[in-house]
């Protein structure tokens, strides 16, 4: 038998011991977010399925409720993710330089508009509890303005939509929740010192997390908030 | 190669390198938590089984005598849930899959060995949640949760039995994951795709089910939970909602689980049969690639689930073909494992005893799945006995025998003693007698009609029944003896060699049991898998004195 | 067969010869290859058990032996498939012209109602050789109407119409059983299908219990519901003729064409807005919650008795403009929900 090929001198402090080099590690590490995130897909699949038979089915009663969610606020809220992303994808960039400052005010700026993301999806949550939007006993719908005239809209079916609102985005904002949470950790280590430029995989994978969660709502956003907004 | 001959337990290895309570619950190491696993499936095992048994004394007499329909109703539900989730889908990958992967492909330990531990912990809250629910009162949904009724008309701990299911399942998420990964990254030098053992390719078609399917029935669950609480009606008509896109949506999940519960068995008896015929598998390709297949197949094929529910003709029909697909990969692995006996050199040990009854059982257990694939037969026997006998026949008479053998076959290697080979293959007869006793007439009760999950039944059915839960005694004998025994060795056992049974695969080539870093220094392989011809193994199996 | 020891139910219906006979052929077919597959292993086993001087032979494979036993099961197996395919076909296509039932399914009592007007609870009457279908749906939750002697069962889910048909062909007593959990009577919602001979069946319908055909009810309520304001059968009125519609495609305001069955009828008198017929207005008021199961299976059924008899010939003026081609309908609007 030849000598084994583990490094013994000189390895990385972040190295763990079962694997043979920093390079496995990465390796190992990235695609097991890969994965995770293939998991989260067929996890919000579930639900887009369901999304996606009821609306054909229910294509009024789901325009009707569409109508009335406050589309500035989705927008602002899209907006306010993309603009993390930019900042996460930007913070990956500085561990990889070792620009530890840099980092940490970038993962911190990632937090705060994960932050304001959830603090807008509260105020519409709280206007949905306000309008008795929320499935239920306590459900009303009154048909607004916005939705087609000659419409009857089955208040069983629209419940269904805003069943679905409340399931997708609240699962949504778990996962942001989730996010912020690991950002928050990771903020905490950057500021140790502990990512350089050999060793930034948490922020790469976390980042991968951070923008599929982003992915998410760039779907959630047209199939909830722009059916049927022609007018 | 390792040293083999070292004295009784002096050697550091795995068990006695720390020892303590916290030692144990603090481990990262694969083969502690795979003991940790190995308690606590057993430990669900045996709740299931004490069910079962429960549920075929009240099946001995026509009447509902033994306890009332509300109780009888949350037993087979139980039985259930506690068997498929806590017992089934984790045995082997838990612990064989977890004590054997970083082994047989030459590594120190999986790739996240902390990820590892959290599998296990969320398995045991998962666990505690659910022994909880039935300790507080029960579900009565049946296993498979049917809306609306699950939904709107339960009275029992649908919630906590979901909750606990869903917590489960993200430990089977994660030990999916994490074999993935490590069968990816971390194969010792030379340890191509194509020189894997069956097993390995086995762990890694299920690790695709774990990480692809397990999520609908996460989300599934979540939604069920959601309705119950917060009075939505995804799944109730009359909130507007439908209740067969429940059922797809959880068959969706739960028919790549079966596979989940299959697949590894068949990776077993893979490694068992080379190595009690002293031959390489016949056609090792053909049987790897059937692992895939039936992997992927398995995704295309749930809603003949549901035939009789409400579907249109056009969609049973493809759901039917697609089904007569999926049996071609298990039909070859059959033909494969049969055809390795030939000309082979073959020892009768204990776990090619159960690899036996694996084959056989599982070929009977398969073929009766052609007869539910069959849209007009299927009419006439789904939700019946014939139902439950089929599925018993592949996950009692094929999974758990298949772990059987597995626990025999690695149990030196696990343990470092040697169970009591006689006993050992008294317990399997009792098992294959046993089993086909209890579940055979199944068949018979299920084409005559007698409907699942029956408290009462009509006299005529009662014959068949007695001779039911008559066999399911004699099984549970069978499966108390390899705990009794097995414990056991642990104290009074034969010390066993790195390689009691002459076998190819690189975990044999590290003392029994092995150190915790698992091989002194990293593996280079050479050669093919199953290299029975040619690496510098005895030609026989070393036969026990 | 067997009179001690059955192997399976009593034959009692046109189906159930044709299901035993691929049954039999599937018992046959699986008890040779377990046979072969035991015999195989056992005899290798013994004849190449270890001896002395013998090593095994180490032999890789066969990719000719492997497409083999591939190719040739898989054939076998889309014969059996085509075989289940024939019989399910048939039992899914139920004749024209087959007495119905309307069947409500409820925790746990099987309600049945004849066309006639005839009701029986957990008991069902028919006449020997006579197609019956059945119209099914369930008040609470997902139930299964199963007679093993007839070897037909149906889901019975609540929200719409199912359906299931059969032909009894021998005079006796069979068993019916909910073959879906439902709760804790799950088990007791056992009742039994009395089929007699034809004569016995008239005397048993003229014996009273009959409280007006199922469509006279239905017209009673047409009236009573306030209806026939707007669906007048003598001209056009603010809502649809609905004479001679029925098992009819139809045209829709948003474009799509559905055929006319006991869902969509069902459905527009809970949900009248789902699907509008082109040419109307949405003006017709939603009567969910203010029917119930029974009252909507005797409305579908008046309802159905004003299209031709589906024996006789038809000649209805359809509602599509000359010319239309109705749009595919892939047998998926009949099972939308309610």
């Amino acid at each position: 038998m030849s000598d084994s090929p583990v490094i013994v001198e000189s390895h990385n402090p972040a190295q763990q011991h079962h694997f043979a080099d920093m390079e496995q590690q990465r390796q190992a590490a990235s695609l097991g977010m890969w994965l995770f995130l293939a998991t989260e897909v067929m996890f919000f699949g579930g639900m887009f399925c369901a999304y996606l038979i009821y609306r054909y089915w229910y294509y009024p009663e789901f325009a009707a409720g569409s109508q009335t969610l406050d589309i500035r606020l989705g927008a602002i809220n899209t907006g306010v993710l993309i603009c993390s992303s930019l900042t996460v994808a930007l913070s990956v960039r500085a561990a990889q330089f070792g620009k530890r400052k840099l980092l940490v005010t970038l993962l911190v700026a990632t937090i705060l508009l994960g932050l304001v993301f959830l603090g807008i999806k509260g105020v519409e949550w709280a206007s949905k509890f306000e309008e008795h939007h929320v499935p239920g006993p306590s459900f009303h719908f009154e048909p607004t303005a916005h939705s087609h005239p000659n419409t009857k809209i089955d208040p069983r079916r629209i419940q269904i939509f805003f069943s679905l609102y409340f399931a997708m985005t609240g699962i949504h904002a778990l996962h942001m929740v989730i996010g912020v949470g690991l950002f928050a950790v990771l903020t905490f280590y950057a500021w140790k010192g502990r990512y350089n430029s050999a060793y930034y995989t948490p922020i790469e994978n976390a980042g991968l997390y951070w923008h599929f969660v982003d992915i998410i709502w760039i779907y959630l956003f047209p199939l909830l908030y722009l059916i049927d907004r022609k007018k | 190669m390792a040293t083999a001959m070292s004295p009784v337990a002096e050697r550091e290895n795995y068990l006695n390198q720390e020892y303590g309570v916290r030692s144990w619950l603090l481990t990262t190491d694969h083969k502690r938590i795979a003991l940790l696993y190995l308690a606590s499936i057993t430990f669900f095992f045996f709740v299931g089984g004490l069910f079962a048994l429960l549920i075929r004394l009240e099946l001995l007499t026509p009447a509902g005598d033994l306890v009332q329909a509300d109780t009888y109703n949350k037993l087979f539900t139980m039985h259930g849930q506690i068997m498929v989730f806590f017992f089934l889908v984790p045995s082997i990958p838990a612990v064989l899959g977890n004590f054997l992967v970083p082994l047989m492909i030459g590594a120190r330990d999986l790739a996240f060995p902390r990820i590892n531990l959290l599998s296990w912990y969320l398995y045991i809250i998962g666990g505690i949640l659910m022994m909880h629910a039935v300790l507080t009162g029960g579900v009565d949904t049946g296993w498979t949760f049917y809306t609306p009724f699950s939904t709107a008309f339960s009275n029992t701990k649908v919630i906590e039995a979901g909750l606990a299911i869903f917590v489960v399942g993200f430990s089977s998420i994660l030990t999916g994951l994490n074999f993935v990964v490590t069968i990816h990254r971390m194969r010792a030098p030379g340890m191509t795709w194509w020189r894997l053992p069956l097993f390995i390719w086995s762990m890694y078609a299920t690790s695709i089910i774990f990480l692809l399917g397990t999520p609908v029935l996460a989300i599934t669950l979540t939604l069920v939970i959601f309705e119950r609480a917060f009075h939505l009606g995804i799944f109730d008509p009359t909130r507007g909602g439908d209740p067969l896109l429940f059922q797809h949506l959880f068959w969706f999940y739960s028919h790549p689980a079966v596979y989940i519960m299959i697949l590894p068995s068949m990776g077993i008896v893979s490694e068992i049969v080379p190595c009690f015929s002293r031959k390489r598998i016949f056609g090792y390709s053909f049987v790897a690639m059937a692992s895939i297949g039936i992997a992927v197949l398995g995704f295309l094929v749930w809603a003949h689930h549901m035939f009789v529910a409400g579907m249109s003709i056009y969609a049973a029909l493809i759901f039917s073909f697609l089904s007569y697909l999926v049996a071609v990969p298990s039909a070859i692995k059959v033909f494969n494992w049969t055809a390795t006996l030939y000309k082979g050199s073959i020892t009768f040990s204990t776990p090619l005893l159960y690899a036996f009854g694996f084959i056989g059982l599982f070929t009977m257990g398969g073929l009766t799945g052609l007869f539910l694939a069959a849209l007009g037969v299927d009419v006439h026997v789904t939700d019946t006995y014939f139902v439950i006998a089929h599925f018993h026949y592949i996950m009692v008479g094929g999974a758990v025998m298949g772990y059987l053998g597995g626990m025999h076959f690695w149990w030196p290697k696990i343990s470092g003693r040697m169970y009591p080979e006689s006993l050992g293959k008294l317990a399997a007869l009792i098992v294959f007698i046993g089993f086909n006793l209890t579940f055979f007439p199944q068949f018979i009760l299920g084409y005559l009609g007698m409907p699942r999950r029956y408290w009462q039944y009509p006299p005529e059915f009662q014959v068949l029944n007695v001779l039911s839960t008559a066999g399911s005694t004699i099984l549970a004998v069978g499966y108390v003896l390899p705990m009794i025994y097995f414990l056991w060795s642990m104290r009074y056992g034969k010390h066993a060699e790195p390689n009691p049974w002459g076998a190819a695969g690189l975990e044999w080539m590290t003392p029994s049991p092995p150190p915790t870093s698992n091989f002194e220094e990293t593996p280079q392989v050479t050669w093919e898998a199953y290299d029975y011809g040619n690496i510098d193994l005895p030609k026989e199996v070393p036969v026990e004195r | 067969m067997f009179d001690n020891f059955p192997l399976w139910p009593a034959r009692a219906s046109t189906t159930a010869g044709n299901v035993d006979a691929l049954y039999i052929f599937l018992v046959v077919l699986s008890a040779f290859m377990s046979v072969a597959i035991f015999v195989m292993i056992l005899a290798f086993a013994a004849r190449y058990r270890r001896r002395p001087g013998h090593a095994a032979e180490q032999i890789e494979g066969s990719t000719i032996l492997e497409i083999t036993w591939s190719v040739i099961p898989f054939g076998v197996f889309v014969v059996i498939f085509v075989w289940g395919a024939v019989i399910f076909f048939q039992e899914r296509t139920p004749p024209r012209g087959a007495t119905e039932i309307y069947v409500v399914a409820k925790q746990w009592m099987w309600k049945l109602e004849h066309e006639e007007g005839h009701r029986e609870i957990n008991e069902l009457h028919v006449p020997v050789g006579r197609d019956v279908k059945m119209i099914l749906t369930s008040q609470d939750v997902i139930h299964s109407f199963y007679v093993p002697a007839f070897r037909i069962k149906q889901d019975v889910v609540p929200g719409r119409y199912t359906t299931a048909w059969f032909r009894p062909t021998r005079p006796g007593t069979y068993h019916l059983f909910c073959a879906e959990y439902c709760g804790t009577q799950h088990s007791g919602m056992i009742g039994q299908v009395v089929v007699m001979e034809p004569s016995q069946y008239e005397a048993w319908l003229s014996g009273g219990g009959a409280t007006g055909s199922l469509a006279s009810t239905g017209q009673s309520l047409f009236q009573q519901f306030a209806c026939s304001t707007c669906h007048r059968l003598d001209a056009q009125g603010s809502g649809p003729n609905l004479t001679g519609r029925f098992g009819k495609p139809v045209l829709l305001e948003d474009g799509r064409t559905v055929i006319e069955d006991e869902n969509y009828i069902r459905e527009s008198i809970l949900n009248p807005s789902a699907k509008i017929v082109a040419g109307f207005k949405p003006i017709m008021p939603p009567f969910q919650g203010m029917v119930t199961e029974e009252q909507l299976n005797a409305l579908v059924a008046y309802i159905k008795s004003l299209s031709e008899n589906p024996s006789g010939p038809a000649g209805s003026p359809t509602m599509l403009p000359a010319g239309t081609q109705p749009q595919s309908t892939k047998g998926a609007m009949k099972w939308l929900p309610q």
